[in-house]
């Protein structure tokens, strides 16, 4: 793989318009006619489409990834906008987890990830040297791949963030907000009767909303979700894609996923990433209908990936 | 018809392909159960013989002959001034009240050596408990009761049947042989639980040795060791896993924990010596330092039965917890410990149960000495179950054989009951779900 730097792409004649803001740019690109007529061909990396945000809750701005000394994403520019839902795709190995756990620091977690470039959210750096990750994760929750309900009660799963991080003062309250929770969830329902039963004991979808109940019971404003219907039946799929649906109005989201039709049906915008590149991002209807970028089109066309 | 055959000759191919395979399969299967069949009968086998041994050894130790003897008090030979002071019942000659009632079962006996053997029937510990018996109840003077006396350790062995044959008896174990057939015929012997075997500490006398001064002086040992090694194995197992960094040093001390653990014991007692009694002052022979050192010898154990423990717990568990903003610190405690703590305390268990039957190093900081008194508390000296064992194991009198079995049982049962503790409290971490 040839090593990205700034320079080489400048050479691209179309670079200098994408790495503009849209106000600043002399002349919109033109939506091609057919959607086959791609613009960019498959040697093309640099970012493709807008992706910038008018009301950007988190930036990131030149964002490159390492395992040790493996560059696992390169150069990353996104927004991610507020209130909206925006969908990550790409074929496997490309590096979508590792950007998404980029946003809350669990890559902190990996001994030898290394981060660099500018990633703020609200305007500060959370890269920063005295940035606290406890807060910023109470704020930026996380949904993983595998549903992973703690092996504790059903009540105990939802209750443990606000508990840990105060945000109730009585027992009252904390059973408001386990119950707000489920409802939200849409788990309520099914495990009114069981919550003193383990969370680990409830199937695969339910298991995986358990999860989503833990996550909004700290109240984040943003939910980043790692492919998190993966392991789920259509049934529990759709219920939890209509769950992130209602969930909009109120978070920012970022999903992760492999089904074309999942984020064209849940995302407001979509980034396709191809080996540790972004490569095109813009309006969901607009990139699924007229990618602009050949390996877009060949993924989302189902030639690779 | 025709477009299914290819299709069946396919099926059947491969099927007959794995159906030739299969006895050899179920061959090698049958044969690995036969194996471990074998090895756990043996084992049970030899574990059979191994307690059947100790058990028919040691199981009459248990129990001790006593004598019925028709006690007279003498008023004369206990309190010839008749003041009844404390002094005056302490200091009499309580061998002679038993002494005389012995002559009075055997008045054909005259001879002055065999007058000797016979006064060598009952223990020397009959002379203490008529003492304690006066003390108690005064007015037993100037009476004669019958009072069941405990034997002497030979007459305890003939009793028993450990000195073999009456043909193989020596001269003067014969004649303590037709006195204990005449007595056996009186009703005047039985076999009753022996007391001091339970409650008394070591005695050069097999009939006054008991097990109790080594019960406690392991236990008080074991309280040491496990109230030291397992808050301290813990905590240095969590922060070495979960919080140190991972770098030289981790690695250098990772090396040096494994070392330890195979570290010969002797080692550690030598250690002790130098260390605990010769620069800190420390009491020789007490549980103390003897609990120190196997705490020394115990924390590698721990250590790295804990790490490996905490290593086991799945990672999805983690991120679940730092996730939804836990600290690392809460993430360990709330979330990785509850789920690691069986396997920590599996590694406890095996190290304790090693240090309790652990002798090595007890003998160099002198837990070997010979020891009366039942300790009273961390810094008396003691000795040790094991060292007891050893201590029995080299003494010459034949009654100190079964004592050694039976200190052997004790030990069994202490193990048991530690390792049933140990078990129980597993279990009640042990969440299924
Ligand atoms: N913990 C890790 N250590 C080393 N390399 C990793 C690790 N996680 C992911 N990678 C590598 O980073 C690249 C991107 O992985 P990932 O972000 O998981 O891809 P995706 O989620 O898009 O399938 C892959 O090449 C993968 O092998
Ligand atoms: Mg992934």
């Amino acid at each position: 793989m040839t090593t990205y730097t700034a320079s080489i792409s400048m050479s691209d004649p179309n670079a200098e318009h994408y790495l503009l803001a849209p106000h600043e740019r002399a002349s919109p690109v033109k939506p091609r006619e057919k959607a086959t007529n791609v613009k960019f061909d498959r040697d093309h990396r640099e970012t493709i489409g807008e992706y910038t945000s008018a009301s950007a809750r988190i930036r990131c701005r030149n964002v490159d990834v390492f395992y040790g000394e493996k560059p696992a994403v390169q150069d990353i520019n996104l927004d991610i906008g507020n209130n909206q839902v925006i969908a990550l795709i790409g074929p496997s190995g490309c590096g979508k987890s590792t950007f998404l756990r980029c946003l809350n620091r669990m890559n902190d977690t990996i001994q030898d990830c290394r981060v660099t470039g500018d990633i703020s959210m609200d305007g500060k750096p959370i890269y920063g040297q005295d940035v606290d990750v406890v807060p910023l994760r109470a704020q930026v929750g996380m949904v993983f791949q595998k549903p992973n309900p703690f092996p504790k009660s059903i009540f105990e799963n939802v209750a443990y963030g606000p508990r840990i991080h105060g945000l109730v003062n009585a027992k009252s309250e904390l059973e408001e907000i386990v119950e707000k929770s489920l409802r939200r969830a849409g788990l309520w329902d099914e495990v009114k009767d069981r919550l003193a039963q383990p969370g680990t004991g409830l199937s695969g979808g339910q298991q995986q909303r358990l999860c989503i109940a833990r996550t909004i019971a700290v109240n984040p404003e943003v939910i980043l979700m790692d492919e998190p219907c993966s392991a789920l039946d259509p049934i529990a799929t759709a219920k939890i894609e209509q769950l992130i649906d209602e969930l909009r109005e109120l978070y920012t989201i970022v999903i992760v996923t492999h089904s074309m039709q999942q984020a064209a049906r849940v995302s407001q915008r979509t980034a396709y990433f191809h080996l540790g590149h972004l490569i095109e991002v813009g309006e969901t209807a607009q990139v699924f209908t007229h990618p602009q970028h050949q390996l877009t089109e060949d993924y989302i066309t189902g030639r690779f990936g | 018809m025709n477009d299914l055959a290819p299709h069946k000759v396919a099926t059947s191919r491969s099927l007959d392909i794995v159906m030739e395979g299969l006895a050899k399969r179920r061959k090698a299967e049958l044969r690995f159960r036969a194996y471990g069949l074998i090895s756990i009968i043996a084992a049970l086998l030899f574990l059979l013989i191994l307690f059947s041994s100790i058990i028919s050894k040691g199981y009459s130790a248990f129990l001790y002959t006593n004598v019925a003897l028709d006690i007279t008090f003498d008023p004369q030979i206990i309190d010839p001034e008749g003041t009844r002071s404390s002094d005056a019942l302490s200091g009499a000659d309580y061998d002679a009240l038993w002494k005389s009632a012995v002559y009075r079962l055997f008045p054909e006996v005259t001879d002055r050596q065999k007058k000797r053997a016979l006064s060598g029937f009952v223990g020397s510990s009959a002379g203490q408990r008529l003492r304690a018996m006066v003390k108690a109840e005064p007015e037993l003077i100037g009476t004669t009761r019958r009072v069941w006396l405990p034997v002497d350790d030979n007459i305890d062995m003939l009793a028993k049947g450990h000195l073999g044959e009456v043909s193989e008896l020596n001269d003067r174990n014969r004649d303590s042989q037709g006195w204990l057939v005449t007595l056996q015929n009186q009703d005047r012997i039985r076999k009753a639980i022996n007391q001091e075997f339970f409650t008394n500490g070591d005695s050069r006398e097999p009939e006054a040795a008991g097990i109790w001064g080594a019960v406690s002086g392991s236990a008080f040992t074991l309280l040491v060791t496990i109230g030291l090694s397992l808050p301290i194995g813990i905590a240095a197992a969590i922060y070495l896993e979960e919080f140190a960094s991972r770098d030289r040093w981790t690695d250098f001390i990772e090396v040096n924990i494994n070392n330890l653990a195979a570290v010969p014991s002797i080692v550690f007692g030598l250690l002790g010596l130098a260390v605990f009694i010769n620069i800190f002052g420390l009491p020789r022979s007490s549980p103390l330092v003897g609990g120190l050192v196997l705490t020394l010898m115990t924390l590698p154990v721990i250590i790295i039965a804990g790490r490996s423990a905490l290593k086991s717990v799945p990672p999805s568990v983690r991120e679940a917890a730092l996730g939804i903003g836990a600290s690392p610190a809460q993430m360990v405690f709330d979330h990785v410990l509850p789920l690691a703590m069986p396997g920590m305390l599996t590694g406890a268990i095996i190290g304790t149960a090693r240090a309790l039957g652990e002798s090595a190093p007890l003998l160099m900081i002198g837990m070997v000495a010979f020891i009366v008194d039942v300790p009273t508390g961390l810094t008396s000296p003691a000795t040790v179950l094991p060292v007891q064992i050893y201590l029995w194991a080299d003494s010459p009198e034949r009654a100190f054989v079964e004592r050694t079995s039976a200190a052997i049982m004790v030990l069994l049962v202490f193990l048991i009951v530690m390792n049933g503790l140990a078990v129980y409290l597993r279990k009640r971490y042990e969440r299924r779900w």
